[in-house]
Parts: structure tokens; sequence; C-alpha cells
């Protein structure tokens, strides 16, 4: 089954005979073939569409007729149409008639130097109204801090509990295995090198200074970012599609109150222990190389550490600890406060949290490293 | 009852998820052209009906001929040409949030037919004015749009490529009452002009009333089938607190009155 469609012209009059099946499937080349008719009929002053052929329409196929009848009359011409014969058929085509129908605009693309300076326009306007939000959420963090600490009976020690055992215990073994394996193989490239020169001893300088300094703290902060911004934002996020945000503001519980400084300060407590222990895990997985692959002896290994690694170097990694826990914080709860309601909002927060929160993190430690050069530490 | 030519045909249909029976031998027959209500109790399986129906949930048992086709012996392709016949409304609409209402109604003829785009730009705009929406509603996107307006693109998107047999999923639910009467209005005049079967899951009983030609009752994981003043006076718990209720009365009253 298929659609028929043959034009004959006798002099100023053309029969235009259609039968079959106009079905939505026929509708592409009868689309074609129609749309040169006004051009194939020019100098024909009377048309007579007979459409008494068909067997079955279906609103596809009514436009078509409907279209094709408009667009003759559109060239001047006189049109007579006989409709289908099928149940229904006619008022089906009557009906598509009287739709309004106006022309679809197809818009078109504005030229590529255009679209990419629009772009970068939008992302200025979008990153400079961002940045006045972000202080903005600052500003309420730091107010509700001084609240909370002026009536520390207020502070919800349950949901601070909760998520340090969330953030904090839930992260060690993963921060842990992490660490330790990136500890091996630093030991492992270094020693490969240092040996050349007779100088394996230094593996364990290099190996110290990087984790305590940078490493393990870097590490730590970038296995949070991905664990804990991602699961705030989505935590929150599901909340404020569920309108639970609104629900606790009508109720009057403040929702930085209750959300924003219980994850808080359980970050900043939980990153400095986490940090500590991948500090730990990193330095053992070192030794291993130094002591199997080396085979320094472990009293050589460890009175060299005990020279090299002082104080100041574990608290310089310690200290940028509480300052990344603060980034990553900041950006899982704001991102996670600013979804929309609609369920792609929250995919999109969570994922623009870990990417936020890392490169957050990573300026945060260029910036210690400039800080701390210049002082001398 | 004997029927030669019917859209849907579900015979003994049993389905079980782990202990619980939703279908216990479950028959029902849709026929061609009519507008079909199914009604039922919070999990009476009324969604799950509709999902095995169209394919997306296997029964546990029985057989089910939709377009005439036994779905359980279908290949795939030839599953997914049946789906080209059949057009569903989900609760929410399901449009496409990334897509505008105009896109949203061109994904089903894109994924079937080869058409330029000026043709499936002139196709979009003819079921958006089917449905009803204004011309400045097609580029907008569904976040943009009020409950009334999502269920209409919806609906433009689920007859895009003309179907015969079109599934509601509780279309006027969340609307107000203007919109909802106005939906039923359009989803009654499309299946008069267009000649389409509409299976639809309410429980609306202003829409019962106003556009059923039978309804379906699932009661204890059968259906009962009857025009609706034939179900109201069955002697079952279930329908006589269905229709006897305030809410029942009152719309049955109501229609009364209108018809």
């Amino acid at each position: 089954m298929s659609a028929t469609l043959k034009a004959e012209r006798q002099g100023d009059q053309a029969v235009v005979t259609g039968a079959g099946t106009w079905l939505v499937d026929q509708v592409g080349w009868l689309a074609v073939r129609l749309r040169r008719l006004p051009v194939r009929l020019a100098g024909v002053r009377r048309v007579s569409l007979d459409l008494g052929g068909i067997e079955r329409l279906d609103t596809s196929g009514a436009w078509l007729i409907a279209r094709t009848e408009r667009r003759l009359q559109a060239a001047g011409l006189e049109v007579t149409t006989a409709p289908p014969q099928g149940p229904g058929d006619a008022d089906l085509l009557q009906h598509v008639r009287s739709l309004p129908m106006a022309h679809p605009r197809l818009a078109q693309p504005p030229g590529a130097v255009v679209a990419l300076l629009g772009r970068i326009g939008r992302a200025m306007e979008e990153a400079g109204r961002l940045a006045v939000a972000l202080l903005g959420f600052f500003g309420a963090i730091f107010l509700r801090t001084v609240a909370a600490l002026a009536r520390p009976r207020q502070i919800r020690w349950t949901a601070l509990a909760h998520h340090v055992e969330q953030t904090g215990l839930g992260a060690v073994g993963i921060t842990a295995l992490l660490s330790f394996l990136i500890g091996l193989v630093m030991a492992w490239q270094g020693a490969t090198q240092l040996v050349r020169f007779g100088a394996d001893i230094f593996t364990v300088d290099l190996l110290a200074i990087a984790v305590l300094r940078e490493l393990g703290v870097l590490l730590t902060a970038i296995i949070v970012a991905g664990r804990t911004a991602s699961a705030f934002t989505a935590q929150i996020g599901a909340m404020v599609l569920n309108e639970e945000i609104d629900a606790m503001r009508v109720i009057g519980i403040d929702p930085i109150d209750t959300l924003v400084l219980p994850r808080f300060f359980a970050l900043l407590l939980a990153m400095p222990i986490l940090t500590f222990i991948a500090d730990a895990s990193a330095l053992l997985g070192g030794a291993m190389v130094v002591l199997f692959e080396l085979n320094i002896p472990w009293v050589q290994m460890v009175g060299r550490f005990g020279e090299v690694a002082t104080l100041t170097h574990l608290l310089v990694g310690l200290v940028k600890a509480p300052v990344f826990a603060f980034a990553i914080a900041l950006i899982g709860c704001w991102n996670g406060l600013r979804v929309e309601r609609n369920a792609e909002s929250v995919g999109r927060m969570t994922t623009q949290s870990v990417v936020a929160s890392i490169f957050l993190v990573i300026v945060v430690d260029a910036v210690f490293s400039i800080l701390f050069v210049r002082l001398g530490i | 009852m004997a029927d030669p030519d019917p859209i849907i045909e579900v015979r003994g249909l049993v389905t079980r998820f782990g202990e619980r029976t939703i279908h216990d031998g479950l028959d029902l027959t849709v026929r061609r052209g009519e507008v079909l209500g199914l009604v039922g109790g919070s999990g009476s399986g009324k969604s799950v009906l509709m999902r095995t129906i169209l394919g997306l949930l296997r029964p546990s048992a029985g057989t089910i001929r939709l377009l005439g086709a036994d779905l359980a012996a279908l290949s795939r392709e030839k599953l997914v040409a049946l789906r080209g016949r059949t057009g569903v409304l989900f609760q929410d609409a399901a449009l496409f949030s990334t897509l505008t209402v105009a896109e949203n109604a061109q994904v089903p003829m894109r994924e079937r037919f080869n058409w330029p785009r000026s043709l499936l730009a002139e196709m979009a705009c003819l079921k958006i004015a089917l449905v009803g929406l204004p011309e400045d509603a097609r580029d907008k996107y569904p976040s943009e749009l009020s409950g009334g307006m999502r269920k209409r693109a919806g609906l433009a998107r689920s007859i895009a490529i003309d179907p015969e047999v079109l599934f509601l999923d509780e279309p006027t639910a969340g609307l107000d009452p203007i919109a909802a009467a106005a939906f039923d209005e359009l989803i009654l005049q499309l299946s008069r002009t267009l000649g389409l079967t509409v299976v639809m899951i309410t429980h609306d009983l202003d829409s019962l009333m106003r556009i059923t030609d039978r309804v379906a009752a699932l009661i204890n994981g059968k259906a009962v089938v009857a025009p609706i003043d034939e179900l109201r006076r069955l002697d079952d718990p279930w329908l006589r607190q269905y229709f006897g209720g305030p809410r029942g009365r009152a719309a049955l009253e109501a229609g009364h009155l209108a018809g």
C-alpha cells in the first residue's frame, strides 16, 4: 500500500489526482512532489484536486492537501477539491484546514565570530554574577557561624557528628590506599633517577618533603572534592528539588544552620585528620620501596627521615587542610542551594561542584606556595 | 464479546512482582476508535498494565495482542515498528528538557523518517497547532511552560507520527479544572477527528463521565469493563465506594445535568 500522485493539464485547466494511502510514511516524497506543483502548473488557471481515490488519510496527509490548496491559491489559481471518501476523512481535512498555521521560522544561526563573542560575553557576565553571589553566601555563613557560636546550645551536634562520620571516617580507606600507592610510585620514580648518581638515600628527602608539604594534602583534597563536594551538592540539591528547603524556611528553620554549617564544620574537622592519614600512608608506601627495592637498612632510613622531616614541613601541609576543606564545603553547599527545580539541574550542579572545588583547591595551593616561599618557610 | 478488529487484546494476563500478584488472569479488549478509561485504586496495577501492553514490562503469563501482533512473539525490529503506531503521554509529559517544544515533537519523526529540516519544522508546527498550543510556545523549553501546556506539548510529541492508539497516563492530574476540562475536550476532539483509539488512566471522574465510551475498572487483579452508567450499577464494594462517595456523586450529577 502506498500513495500515488498524478498531475495532468489541458490548456488552462489541470487535474491533480491523488490515491492510495496518504499516511505519515508517504509524506516525505509527496511533500517534495507537491511543493513543485505550483511551478509545474504555471499558466494554468483552474485546478481540481481529485482525492476521491485516497483510501486512508491521517493528519500528515491532510496537512499536505491543505498546504497544497493554500499554495496553489496563493499562486492565483482557482482550486476545487473533491475530498477523500473514507469515513471521517473529509472532517479531518476540514479540521486541519481550519488550524492557524503560520510558516515556521527556521532560525538562522549567527556567524561563528558573533557566536563566539556572544558566548564569551555571556560567560563573563555569568562569572561576575556568580562571584557576587558566592561572596553573599560566604557572608551568610559567617553571620550564621557567629550567631551559632554565641548560642552553642543551638548547634546541631548530631548532624555534625553524622557528617564527620560521612566525610571523614568514610573516606579513610580510599584516602589511605591511594596515598600509599602514590607514595610507592613516587619513591620508585625518584629512586630510579637518584640511584644513577649513587644518591639512593636522598629518596627519603624527596619523599618526606614532597609528601608532607604538598602531595598528602593535595591528594586528600582532590579525593574529598570528588567524594564530598558532589555529595553535598546532590544531597542539598535533592532537598531543593523536593521543596524541603522552602518547607524549612516556612517552619522557621534556617537552612544554613541545619544543612550548611554542620557540613562545613564536619569537613573542617575531618580534612586535617584525613591529611595526616594520607601523609602517613604515602610515607609508608615510599618506605616499602626504600627498604625492599633500594635495600637501605631501616635504621638508616629512619635516621635520615628524622633529619629531613621537620615539624615545619608537616605543618606547612596540615595548615592547608582546613583552608581546602573550607573551599570544598563552600562550593559543594552553595551549588546545592543553587539547584533549580528540575532534575537535570542536580546533575549539572554536582558535576560543576567537583570541577570548581578541585580548581579552587589547586589555585589556593598555588597561592600558599608563593606565600611560603616569600615567608621563607 | 466478539470483536472483529480489536486494537488491543489482553488474555489471561498475570503479573507478579515477587510475592505480590498485581494482575490475576486479566482479560481486556479495546475496540478500534473508542475512548477507554482505566480506573482502579492505588497499586491496582493501572500503570503496570499500560506498561505491559506497551511491551515495557514482560507479563508473568498471558498473551497480549497490540494492533494484531502478539507482543511475546515479536522481534526487536517488529516491536520498534509497532511502537511507531502507538503514542504515549506519560504522567508528567516526560518531555526532553534540553529540547524545545518543536524539537520534542520532531524527535519521533527524525527517528523514523529521513525528512528535510523544513518539512520537519512544518510538521512540528502542524502537531503543535493540532493540540491547541499557541505559536510562541514552539521555541520554548519545557521548564518555561505551565503544567497544562506541558501536557499539550507531550501530546503533540505522542501524536507526532500519527499513531493509531494513544495511551494517556493521568492526563488531567495536576491541572486546574478549567485546563483539565479543556484537555478533555482536546482528547475527545482528537479521537473523533483523527480516528484515534485512546486508552486513558485517570482518577478524574469528570473526565470519565465526559469523554469515555467504556471504563475498565481493575479490581482484585481483574478488569471489569462496561460503559460508566452500567459500571456504577454493579454490586462491587470498591465500585460502590468509588462512584458512591461525595466526589463520585457530584461528578455523576454534573455529568447528567450537562448531558
